[in-house]
């Protein structure tokens, strides 16, 4: 089962690599927001620098709709989900194959906005371990989530509106800890910061077990 | 307005929408039962 | 559907079957649901005395908590629903959980219009950032999201399975909404008086609490059994226009219209 979710994953990020529509798209529109934050909230009061962590997080839920509805758009289009499906590989596997290219793409996608606030926000990043448990339990979550609503919405035709439409209340407690986590990173006091690396952890679990269980009956009717 | 004021408004809406829910079912309800035949009008 | 004359020459009476999605549990359920409006009215505005904390404002909690605990029994209801739909695919438990959500949305909106009210006149603003009405908003949305995924016209079936898996993914998210809004919003505003809308109650106030309590789930299962029963007529008049559709094609090529089995 491991060998066929790596499968799955290398054939996702092969497609991707040769699209480039994420490097080519999705990263610039990251790095878009940051600047339409910049924009909006005045560099000079001090705003920024207090919200980089929630504008950080909010940059990667934005650009995670938008890997998410190019990862699936592609499947439903070719038909590459039928045959996933005739292939006779579990379903499960297919998810994790799923989640964990999209694991790669997302984290990508961080490095990329964590340059862009340190660069753009004076952001300055005092408890590494802390702030990469952060992100490494949030992007998780956000994947295994990620991969359930969009194999869902992937063959209707109001995909673009209902994906984020869906996603983005359930990734609701993401955002929050996430942000409180990051806060705590960056500002260099540790305290509570693992209790949200905790909560994240919950949520990454239950997402991944429920995607994997719920897997089969998406591919079969959804 | 004065708290009273806000008391009132919170029950008269809270009726007020919870019973216009309501009446909206029970005429839906209505109108598709002529709808149907009556031998399929419920599960049991 | 006609039926032929029998030999008298009369049409004998056409099967008769309910008019309305109304029934006798459906009217014990509904007088006792008056009665027990009309008391919480009584026992709510008038009866039960001022609390010593909040004033005249603890009237409004007396709507407000019935329509959040109704709001997260219906979910439940709905989460139960979409579990034993992928397990049994029956159509039954497709159309409870979809009745149950969106009576939940109907009452979390209440829930939340109550708790701005509150706000209002406790706080002075409509809205503030404290658990209950955040969470509220967050699990609003995902069971709006329900109803959107339930509003795409679809097979009955992938229908069914998209709004099991929403019903069955959005209420494993709530413990967890619950802890990150408590973590968050508790922090800031702690136990205080005016942080969170959790009064300590006494005497008539209790009569009060469990009386609004209680009407509000015996209304909820009142909604549920109508509402199911609308949800199940919509289908059957979905079927009776097929197979009006399918009847008509036969006559119009010939061939004897056959019953198709419901």
């Amino acid at each position: 089962m491991i060998r066929d979710a790596a499968l799955v994953a290398a054939k996702d990020l092969r497609l991707e690599l040769r699209a480039r529509v994420g490097m080519g798209q999705v990263l610039p529109f990251a790095v878009l927001v940051l600047l339409l934050f910049a924009f909006a909230l005045d560099p000079d009061r001090g705003v920024l620098e207090r919200a980089t962590p929630g504008l950080f997080w909010v940059g990667v839920l934005f650009s995670s709709v938008l890997v998410l509805q190019r990862s699936f758009g592609v499947e439903a289009e070719d038909g590459i989900l039928d045959a996933l499906r005739l292939s006779g590989m579990a379903p499960a596997a297919i998810f994790l194959g799923k989640v964990a290219a999209l694991v790669v793409q997302l984290a990508v996608l961080e490095v990329v906005l964590g340059v862009g606030v340190v660069v753009f926000y004076d952001a300055q990043p005092a408890h590494a371990p802390l702030l990469l448990s952060v992100a490494a339990t949030a992007t998780l979550g956000i994947a295994a989530a990620g991969s359930v609503y969009g194999a869902l919405s992937a063959r209707l035709r109001s995909r673009d509106t209902l994906l984020p439409m869906l996603l983005l209340p359930l990734l609701a407690p993401v955002l929050i800890s996430a942000t409180r986590g990051f806060e705590v990173g960056l500002e260099g006091h540790a305290g509570g910061g693992w209790s949200w690396v905790a909560l994240l952890g919950v949520f990454a679990t239950l997402y991944l077990a429920l995607g994997a269980f719920l897997f089969r009956p998406l591919l079969e009717d959804a | 307005m004065s708290t009273t004021g806000y008391i009132v408004l919170s029950w008269v809406a809270t009726f007020a929408i919870g019973g216009g829910y309501a009446l909206s079912i029970v005429l839906r309800g209505r109108k598709l039962s002529r709808a149907v035949p009556p031998e399929r009008r419920r599960w049991m | 559907m006609s039926t032929p004359p029998n030999r008298s020459g009369h049409a004998p009476p056409v099967a008769s079957g309910p008019e309305s999605t109304s029934s006798t549990g459906t009217r014990v359920l509904g007088a006792a649901a008056l009665v027990g409006l009309a008391l919480s009215v009584v026992y709510g505005l008038f009866v039960s005395p001022p609390d010593a904390q909040l004033g005249e404002t603890i009237r409004m909690i007396y709507t407000h908590v019935p329509t959040v605990s109704v709001a997260y029994v219906a979910f439940v209801v709905t989460a139960v629903s979409s579990a034993m739909y992928l397990w049994k695919r029956t159509e039954f438990w497709d159309l409870l959980g979809a009745s149950s959500a969106e009576i939940g949305v109907v009452f979390f909106v209440l829930t939340i219009l109550n708790g701005a009210l509150w706000g209002k006149t406790t706080w002075g603003v409509f809205w503030r950032w404290e658990p209950r009405l955040t969470t509220s908003a967050v699990l609003l949305l995902m069971y709006i999201g329900y109803l959107a995924v339930r509003a795409v016209p679809a097979d009955t079936r992938v229908r069914a399975t998209r709004c099991a898996i929403v019903g069955l993914v959005a209420v494993v998210n709530i413990p967890i909404v619950h802890k990150a809004v408590d973590w968050w919003r508790g922090l800031h505003q702690g136990r205080t008086v005016l942080g969170t809308i959790d009064p300590e109650m006494g005497g008539n106030q209790l009569v009060a609490m469990y009386l609004s309590l209680a009407t509000g789930l015996v209304v909820f299962v009142w909604m549920l059994l109508h509402r199911f029963r609308v949800a199940y007529l919509v289908e059957r008049a979905a079927d009776a226009g097929l197979e009006e559709a399918l009847a008509e094609r036969r006559a119009e090529r010939g061939t004897p219209s056959v019953e198709v089995a419901p």
